[in-house]
């Protein structure tokens, strides 16, 4: 960022719509304004896609995730010696990242090969076969430009290192060694019930009051063992925070909602001819969702400019409304709406009335508690987790590593046959949400802890690699030190950590007003959400046009090819 | 491929298939006149060839095809390349033709053939057949295919166990599969091969893995059927074995001359009317066997060896297999008490259907007193209209019930050599026992009280020698009245298998039925079918009125029977009284208020081979003098049926068939009948 390269001035200087950045959703917003005949110019500071849901080599990660961590400069008050009739308003960046841990324990053998990361900064994330994700790409055929493999199967972990396979359909169920048979009889009975109820069964109607109820209520009256509720609230509902205990639940589940993410879950699977699990796994990391919105929306004529960062936005002197930004090049680019990535918080002259946030603008608005955060860890490891099995998801629902757990924890394992890493090795995402760094750091540890060897002789390197968290080394050594003391029960060789990086991000939620800017990557697994809050601010800058209209389809042929390659 | 709605066709689709079948025809018809000329040069043998893979179900094109091959095998330049290359071409075009339809008998069969020839790889076949399964998993043409494929290759039946394992945790509602994995454990116990000896060892986990099927989804029948293939795996003992013997062992039978029986020392129970001076031998085997003759079952009786004694098969289809043997044995007028020793199995050759030996060796003993006539027989029958009215059955001395009720199961043989070697047959039926009644307390399942009522009929079948009391009978009966309020549609079945256990556990309630000695009182029990008839070998005197049953199938066994009575039953047809054909002492029948008549089409007809089979049809044309009788032909199924009754009483009244014209014939047919509906005859 420190050169800006010699851009030659852009042309036209007058669009319809500013993107700034190229997170996802920012992306589709681009492609659909596009879609919609709008003219665009997307500009990105960096030289990649995908901003904050960009996928980076190894050495990028630590400098990207360090550049957005530090505190908020103070803006400078708007510069009056401007000789036109616009008044300049400087950007302030947010914080955005904190605690920043990175470790090195094989420095030679990842520094040589950083280029074959693709490290998610959002991670970790998939696709259900049937989500809105898939939906959208394949309405739009953005499929086109993204290939996938399946994420073959789903664990449960224990504070133990184990790890139980979640019975998630009818062949699962049969197959399961761990469940003893009125488990597997009331479990299977469940799904049919659930599965008679979404089909429209008569008979088997599962009532409104029982709709309304808590989740956990409906799943107790349906008389489930504490196991097999785990399994449907944590590893196939994909419930957040711990659904029993009131006090800390912040998202507690209503059977309606859990009975649709059953719904989900069931019609992912077997979806894809060749895709055995539920999930989805885009080759070379979750990155390329963004950037193939981007070349969506590059062929309906969006203009992009990568490596351009925005100094200040153009604001009318009378008015105070926004007419454009300036560029570090110092051209002046006008247009009549802006979108921003959640980098920039945008002060206000003195005198205009604050922005509302989104979430009271949009009541709809339906992203998490912008209070909290959420913790991410990536590790790199030369073994899988399970033999005999490389792409997988495991959950550690709450209470499962330790009382005061009150979330969830996921980690998907990424094999290199994703193009994430060299081959032979494997890239865990983990991620919690959490109310501040210190519980972060404490629920990313327990499942490293749980499941890896971290080498003890590493102080030296921690300490050198982690710049910006101080007291993050801290933590790492004393909970390392806690884990040496006593020998895994599974009797298994744990693998060795080579590499990894631990961070919180905040969960900020995109505001729409005066000016718009689209949130941070979210706590959940799948798109869902944030293609349902995109979707929203679309329809609030454009609220006369279609989100992708039917007949925009280039490719009407393309469904089979969302399917994961062989 | 299952479990999907069909669709009914689009107006472009019919247009399309009357398309095709406009070609179709077209080949047809030059197909045909290619085969009828027996011409097979390259175009007329490719023509077939696109004839089948439009419509691989044209089996004559199949069959033009093996012609086509035998004529190119037969060519003077045939070489082995030339052979391959034939014989390649054919099972390409099956190959093509299974992708048209996989479901095709003619493909299947033919690429059979084409592979018994000898010249293909076989291991082709595998890697085909795993396509096949992919598509449809569930296609038994395929799995019967792959049998095929399997035996020919010689691949181990362990292997293609471990096949089925894959194919199950793909998806568990799979019956081929299933089926294929008793076929398979089947031959492996017939081998004895390593692993599979001892069935105590496999049959466990097999059980352990059907619940987990089972469980997971009580719903899916394909799993209750390997179930039931593995209760009868375990219930069943290989080698057949003797279950109950008229007369028992150990007895003492008196024959008497007249059917005024006036008390004598003897136990009631086996004192025997017989004008011949015979008595018929009935050995009861617990499961069909073949091969019972004069030389694997010896009589000895005084001196007398009796090699030439006749063992005949009591059962209803007239195979030379059966449950139950005869054979009428003759004492000679001079020995008034002689000692008859019966000795089964002794020398080989009595096999099961199964292809089990006989493998116990028995004997029976009993002695046999002749009490010499006083009057003349047939003056009493004449004099007495003999029927089964309540002072017919005179109540038998309070004192004495309990030893009728001991000697009850004098019958029974105790076979004791079993016990220690059914110990684990117990445990499996008991933890079977056990699961069922968890998983009835989790749903309610028809089948799952069906398979409970059965595991709990086979664990007293298997304890009662031992226990001498049916402990679940209360608990099986109530299972059966459940099920036939749950499931109307098999409600008759339900009541079939409630009746047999109704009779099973008849001992407990013997003491207010039992009024005779020799008779037998069953009315007014509901009952639907007749059972557990190897313990009521001795009945002479049976009244089964006022029951609902529709068929009497089994009662054959019953040798001693004279007089019976089926007032008041459900019989539909004549055909249904065939079982009596084989009952000699049988002089009074009473099939009166019967539905024998009302329905016109007799639908056992069908459903049984037995009455009008071949071998019934040429029986009945050898007596040309009878059937040319006109009245007799219309009434044939009367004159099957009654000719061969030696009946003196008959009652028929209350049945739509019993008109005064029908009547007449029953005269015709039995001329020594001396009394109808009450009516003596002249």
């Amino acid at each position: 960022m420190d050169d800006i390269p010699p851009y030659p001035p852009i042309d036209p200087t007058t669009f319809d719509l500013i993107v700034i950045g190229t997170g996802l959703p920012e992306s589709i917003i681009a492609a659909a304004s596009s879609t919609a005949s709008k003219s665009v110019l997307h500009l990105d500071p960096y030289p990649f896609y995908g901003s904050h849901f960009s996928s980076l080599p190894l050495a990028d990660l630590p400098s990207f995730l360090s550049s957005h961590s530090t505190s908020p400069s103070p803006p400078r008050s708007p510069s009056s010696d401007d000789p036109n009739e616009f008044s300049l308003l400087e950007f302030a960046t947010r914080p955005l990242y904190s605690s920043i841990d990175i470790s090195t324990f094989s420095p030679n053998l990842l520094d040589q090969h950083s280029r074959k990361f693709n490290l998610d900064v959002a991670g970790p994330r998939v696709f259900f076969c049937a989500d809105k994700s898939i939906e959208l790409l394949l309405r739009t055929g953005t499929n086109q430009y993204m290939e996938f493999k399946s994420v073959d199967a789903t664990f449960v972990g224990d504070n133990k290192g184990n790890l139980w396979s979640v019975p998630d359909s009818r062949a699962a169920i049969f197959k399961d060694k761990s469940l003893g048979l009125v488990e597997k009889n009331k479990l299977m009975r469940f799904f049919k019930l659930v599965q008679g109820h979404l089909a429209g069964e008569q008979d088997i109607k599962i009532s409104e009051e029982d709709l309304q109820s808590p989740f956990v209520d409906f799943l107790n009256k349906m008389g489930l063992p504490p196991k097999i509720k785990s399994f449907i609230l944590y590893a196939i509902a994909m419930a957040d925070y711990d659904q029993e205990d009131t006090g800390v639940c912040r998202d507690l589940l209503k059977t309606k909602d859990g009975i649709d993410q059953l719904a989900l879950y069931n019609a992912s699977i077997g979806r894809f001819q060749n895709a055995s699990g539920a999930f989805l796994y885009p080759i070379y990391g979750q990155g390329e969702l963004s950037q193939a919105f981007c070349r969506r929306a590059a062929v309906k004529g969006c203009l992009y400019v990568l490596r351009m960062p925005v100094t200040a936005l153009l604001v009318d002197k009378d008015t105070g409304c926004y007419k454009g930004v300036r560029l570090a090049s110092g051209q002046d680019i006008f247009s009549q709406k802006l979108i921003l990535d959640p980098t920039f918080k945008v002060t206000l002259p003195s005198g205009s009335s604050p922005p509302l946030p989104l979430k009271e603008k949009l009541p709809f608005f339906s992203l998490k508690d912008d209070k909290g955060k959420i913790a991410r860890g990536i590790c790199i490891t030369k073994t899988s987790l399970k033999p005999d099995i490389s792409n997988f998801l495991v959950v550690y629902p709450p209470r499962s590593l330790f009382p005061e757990q009150v979330t969830s924890i996921r980690l998907l394992q990424i094999a290199s046959n994703l193009a994430v890493c060299l081959p032979g090795m494997f890239v865990l995402y983990i991620s919690a949400l959490c109310n501040d760094d210190d519980q972060g750091k404490k629920l990313i540890h327990a499942v490293m802890n749980t499941l890896l060897t971290v080498p003890l002789d590493s102080e030296s390197n921690a300490a050198v690699q982690s710049e910006t968290a101080e007291n993050g080394s801290a933590v790492q050594d004393e909970t390392s030190e806690s884990s040496s003391g006593g020998p895994s029960d599974s009797g298994e060789e744990k693998p060795t950590l080579l590499w990894s990086a631990l961070y919180s991000q905040e969960l900020t939620l995109g505001q729409v007003d005066f000016i718009c800017s689209t949130p941070m990557p979210d706590g959940k697994l799948n798109y869902n959400d944030l293609i349902d809050t995109t979707f929203k601010i679309f329809q609030e800058i454009y609220p006369g046009e279609e989100f992708f209209p039917e007949t925009s389809l280039e490719n009407p042929e393309g469904d089979g090819d969302a399917s994961p390659e062989t | 491929m299952h479990g999907r709605p069909r669709k009914a066709p689009k107006p472009e689709d019919e247009a399309a298939s009357s398309a095709k079948a406009q070609k179709l025809r077209a080949l047809q018809t030059q197909f045909f006149s290619f085969h009828h000329n027996k011409i097979y040069t390259k175009e007329a043998v490719e023509l077939s060839a696109k004839l089948l893979e439009i419509n691989p179900e044209s089996y004559t094109a199949w069959n033009y095809r093996k012609l086509a091959v035998e004529h190119y095998l037969n060519l003077p330049d045939c070489n082995p390349d030339s052979i391959k290359s034939v014989l390649d071409d054919e099972l390409r075009v099956v190959e093509n033709a299974l992708r048209q339809n996989f479901k095709s008998y003619g493909a299947w069969h033919h690429r059979k053939w084409v592979l018994s020839k000898g010249h293909s790889s076989i291991d082709n076949e595998l890697r085909l057949l795993d396509k096949f399964q992919k598509a449809d998993s569930r296609n038994f043409h395929a799995w019967n295919y792959r049998r095929f494929v399997a035996e020919s290759m010689k691949r181990s039946e362990q292997d293609e166990l471990k096949y089925t394992e894959d194919m199950i945790y793909a998806n568990f509602s799979n019956y081929s599969a299933w089926h294929n994995r008793s076929v398979l454990l089947s031959a492996l116990f017939d081998k004895k091969a390593e692993g599979f000896l001892l069935k105590e060892k496999v049959l466990p986990e097999e059980y352990e893995f059907i619940h987990q099927a089972i469980f997971t989804d009580p719903d899916d029948q394909s799993g209750w059927f390997y179930h039931l293939w593995l209760l009868d795996q375990t219930v069943t003992t290989d080698s057949p074995l003797l279950a109950s013997s008229w007369p028992g062992h150990g007895s003492d039978v008196l024959l008497v001359g007249d059917r005024c029986y006036n008390g004598s020392a003897f136990s009631p129970f086996s004192a025997l009317h017989s004008d011949s001076g015979s008595f018929p031998i009935v050995l009861y085997f617990n499961q069909p066997v073949r091969g019972v003759n004069s030389s694997t079952v010896t009589v000895e009786c005084g001196f007398n060896k009796n090699e030439d004694l006749l063992w005949k098969p009591l059962s209803a289809s007239n195979s030379q297999t059966a449950r139950v043997w005869v054979a009428h044995l003759k004492v000679s007028s001079s020995d008034l008490h002689s000692t008859v020793e019966v000795s089964v199995g002794h020398t080989k050759g009595i096999i099961s259907t199964r292809g089990f030996e006989y493998s116990h060796p028995s004997m029976l003993s009993f002695k046999v007193h002749v009490q010499p006539m006083e009057r003349d027989s047939s003056q009493v029958s004449v004099a007495e209209s003999i029927s089964l009215r309540e002072e017919n059955f005179k109540v038998y001395g309070k004192q004495s019930e309990e030893s009728i009720i001991d000697s009850f199961d004098q019958l029974i043989i105790k076979n004791g050599h079993e016990t220690t070697a059914s110990n684990w047959r117990f445990e499996a039926l008991a933890k079977e026992i056990e699961c069922f009644r968890e998983l009835l307390s989790l749903v309610d399942c028809k089948i799952g009280k069906l398979t409970l009522a059965r595991l709990l009929k086979a664990y007293d079948a298997m304890s009662y020698p031992f226990a001498n009391k049916l402990v679940h009978s209360e608990e099986v009966l109530e299972l059966y009245s459940d099920l036939m309020k749950l499931d109307r549609t098999h409600y008759q079945f339900y009541k079939d298998e409630r009746s047999i256990v109704l009779l099973q556990k008849y001992k407990d309630s013997v003491s207010s039925a039992i009024c005779g000695p020799i008779c037998l009182r069953l009315n007014n029990l509901s009952l639907s079918r007749m059972g557990a008839f190897e313990k009521l070998l001795w009945v002479q005197m049976l009244d089964l009125s006022h029951n609902e049953l529709q068929s009497i199938e089994g009662l054959e066994a019953m040798q001693l029977l004279s007089c019976l009575s089926l007032r008041n039953n459900k019989l539909r047809s004549l055909t249904a009284l065939e079982p009596l054909r084989k009952l000699k002492l049988l002089r009074i029948l009473d099939i009166s208020y019967n539905q024998i008549g009302d329905h016109s089409i007799d639908t056992t007809r069908y459903v049984c081979s037995s009455p009008l089979s071949h071998s019934v049809g040429s029986e009945l044309n050898r007596d040309e003098t009878v059937t040319s009788d006109v009245a007799l032909i219309n009434n044939w199924e009367a004159f099957y049926i009654f000719k061969d009754f030696n009946l003196n009483q008959l009652d028929i009244v209350g049945n739509t068939i019993a008109d005064e014209k029908f009547k007449s014939v029953l005269v015709k047919i039995m001329p020594k009948l001396k009394q109808l509906d009450g009516k003596l005859l002249d």
